[in-house]
């Protein structure tokens, strides 16, 4: 009924029907609607979050304080007591409780992490302009130019981490894929393989940076450039490649019959079997195992990074840990929120990516 | 007609009475289980001439999928002969069109691409238009013609049915297979798809054999309807020749004096 009215009411702006009828289809509203709803609960969710992260923060700053006082009060006396008190009230940053940061302490810190990065891009400019003549003719003489080293900002140790997780990803990939469709082609390649994934896969990422590091040290011997970055993403493939290995080599070995039938009636060759045949209908369960890759590759990423003193995330949350500064806890905060943001976005880009290549709409989820 | 008359030379130099497209002589399937072999099909003799229209029916399990396949090579023969044209079946092959029970397209791949499969592949010589041109005829007879680029998976059942026609048409094999292929379609459609098929094999008289629990398919379709026996052990039963003038119309088929007597003796074989 109400569709119609306005329906009517659009009539005289003729350009404007379509999109009335648009807005007003019961499906939309709905949609609308159901939308809406989820964005509420959602937003108030994230509310109840924060507010129970303040409380408990408080809860244990709180604590921590009255201990401090405690202590100096048993120790030195009610006048270390009363200065401890007032100290702890003035917000001094020498005599502040080291505990939970609160969310605002977090939010704070972040923002002085994007004003350090901006900092640091400033430093690095104002270095690679005073360098420039220099560089010029360093590299004129055949040398190599002389490059910032300062410390890294936090958006490039992100940057690093991102960088590092997609060339284990790729690594993975390469490995993995492959060596799944043979192994899928083949059942007797399959029972050779059988023995070496089932070792293999609940290998800790712990133990494949040993092993890759034992093997790329020596590899490197001789060699002064870092190779960090190379362990890190060398041990983020091998550790994350497993679930695309098993998934790929389960897509392949068991392609709809029907489909095989198909493909012997019609004489395929070996060629156009695998790749017009078994390998489309492989796909999604190789793009779900891949999916799984990319998720187990970021989460192995920050121990490895810590273990091969790689300039990431890992390596950034063990150092503010170990620098036990003021500001280090609602550091480590921020650096969990964005490895899990990244995380969260790495794989909803899987999943789009899974969807697309999905024949059936309903098959990913 | 002329070609009825002409002689085949099959591979062994044998001259083989032409009338004769496929020829199943003593066959056999044994599955071998733990408990022993369990014999599905023994003695089973089955002579399909050229041009014809077979259908089976007969119990669920008999062993009439199990012959199909073994017809089409996917399934190895126990004992005894296949042949097709007097040569044996020694695998499978263009020269048998299969349709199967489920439409069996590749989701992935448009209407028209699922024929190409298999034209790009029976006729490698043929310029890429020509085989273009051959597959958007059939899928044109099929009522695709609008349909050419649409996605196998957004396609009804109904409408992967008749790619699946079009598919098995446009290879032009010497006999075209048929799995139960409307067994999964509602009644409406399957009478459309009866229609359809029918339509294009008046025109191609391309030897069909083709399974179908459902009688009045049985005798719509068929110039002899095999009722095949119940297993372990089944064989060809018992052979109904279907006399009614072709082309046929439904209609003509129902109003026909003889179509309750056909009907009744399918029945009367089916429960017994």
């Amino acid at each position: 009924m109400g569709q119609e009215i306005i329906l009517k009411q659009g009539q005289n702006s003729s350009f404007l029907k379509p999109l009335l009828l648009k807005l007003t289809s019961r499906f939309q509203k709905k949609s609308v609607l159901s939308s809406l709803k989820k964005t509420g609960i959602t937003v108030l969710s994230i509310l109840l979050f924060l507010g129970l992260w303040h409380l408990g923060s408080k809860a244990l700053y709180n604590k921590e304080a009255s201990f401090k006082i405690e202590k100096a009060l048993t120790e030195r006396g009610q006048a270390a007591a009363d200065a401890e008190r007032d100290c702890i009230a003035s917000g001094e940053s020498s005599c502040q409780p080291n505990t939970l940061p609160s969310p605002a302490q977090v939010w704070s810190s972040l923002q002085s992490l994007i004003a350090d990065h901006k900092v640091i891009t400033a430093d690095k400019a104002a270095f690679s302009a005073k360098m420039a003549d220099v560089n010029a003719k360093l590299i004129a003489k055949g040398k190599d130019a002389i490059v910032y080293t300062g410390r890294a900002s936090f958006i490039d140790i992100v940057l690093t981490s991102i960088k590092t997780v997609f060339a284990g990803f790729l690594l993975a990939l390469l490995i993995a894929v492959p060596i799944g469709i043979i192994i899928g082609l083949s059942p007797s390649l399959r029972s050779a393989f059988n023995w070496f994934i089932q070792v293999f896969k609940p290998v800790s990422p712990v133990v494949w940076y040993l092993l890759v590091f034992m093997i790329v040290k020596t590899l490197y011997i001789g060699d002064s450039t870092d190779n960090a970055f190379v362990i890190s993403f060398i041990s983020v493939g091998l550790c994350a490649m497993w679930a695309t290995l098993v998934n790929t080599a389960m897509g392949v070995s068991s392609v709809d019959k029907d489909y095989i039938n198909v493909a012997k009636v019609l004489k395929l060759g070996t060629f156009q079997k695998v790749f017009k045949v078994i390998l489309p209908s492989s796909l999604p369960l190789i793009f779900t195992g891949l999916r799984i890759t990319l998720s187990v590759a970021w989460m192995v990423l920050i121990a490895i990074e810590l273990l091969a003193q790689s300039q990431g995330l890992g390596l950034f949350v063990w150092e503010e840990f170990q620098n036990g500064a003021n500001d280090s806890n609602a550091k480590i905060i921020v650096a969990m929120f964005v490895i899990g943001i990244i995380g969260f976005l790495l794989d909803r880009l899987m999943l789009t990516v899974q969807n697309g290549v999905s024949f059936n709409k309903n098959e990913a989820v | 007609m002329e070609t009825l008359n002409q002689t085949t030379v099959a591979e062994n130099g044998i001259v083989f009475p032409s009338k004769v497209m496929l020829d199943l002589a003593k066959l056999k399937k044994v599955y071998p289980t733990p408990k022993g072999d369990y014999v599905v099909l023994e003695d089973l003799d089955l002579q399909i001439m050229k041009e014809e229209f077979v259908t089976i029916i007969g119990h669920s399990g008999c062993g009439k999928t199990t012959m199909l396949s073994m017809i089409a090579g996917l399934n190895p023969i126990s004992g005894g002969n296949i042949s097709v044209l007097g040569n044996p079946v020694k695998g499978p092959g263009p020269d048998r069109g299969v349709i199967f029970q489920s439409p069996s397209l590749m989701p992935w791949m448009t209407a028209l691409e699922n024929v190409m499969l298999g034209v790009n592949q029976v006729f490698p010589h043929v310029s890429k238009k020509e085989r273009k041109d051959i597959a958007k005829y059939y899928l044109d007879k099929v009522g695709l013609a609008g349909a050419f680029n649409k996605k196998a998976a957004e396609l009804s059942q109904g409408m992967q049915q008749r790619v699946g026609i079009a598919r098995a048409f446009a290879i032009k094999p010497q006999v075209l297979l048929l799995d139960e292929p409307f067994g999964m379609l509602d009644s409406l459609t399957r009478g459309e798809l009866q229609d359809i098929l029918i339509e294009i094999w008046n025109k191609e008289k391309i030897t069909a054999v083709m399974i179908t629990h459902d009688v009045d398919e049985a005798i719509f379709l068929a110039d002899r309807v095999v009722m095949m026996t119940s297993g372990p052990r089944a064989k060809i039963g018992d052979i109904l020749d279907i006399e009614f003038q072709r082309p046929r119309t439904r209609k003509s088929v129902l109003e026909h004096d003889d179509y309750y007597e056909y009907r009744k003796h399918l029945i009367d074989f089916l429960e017994h």
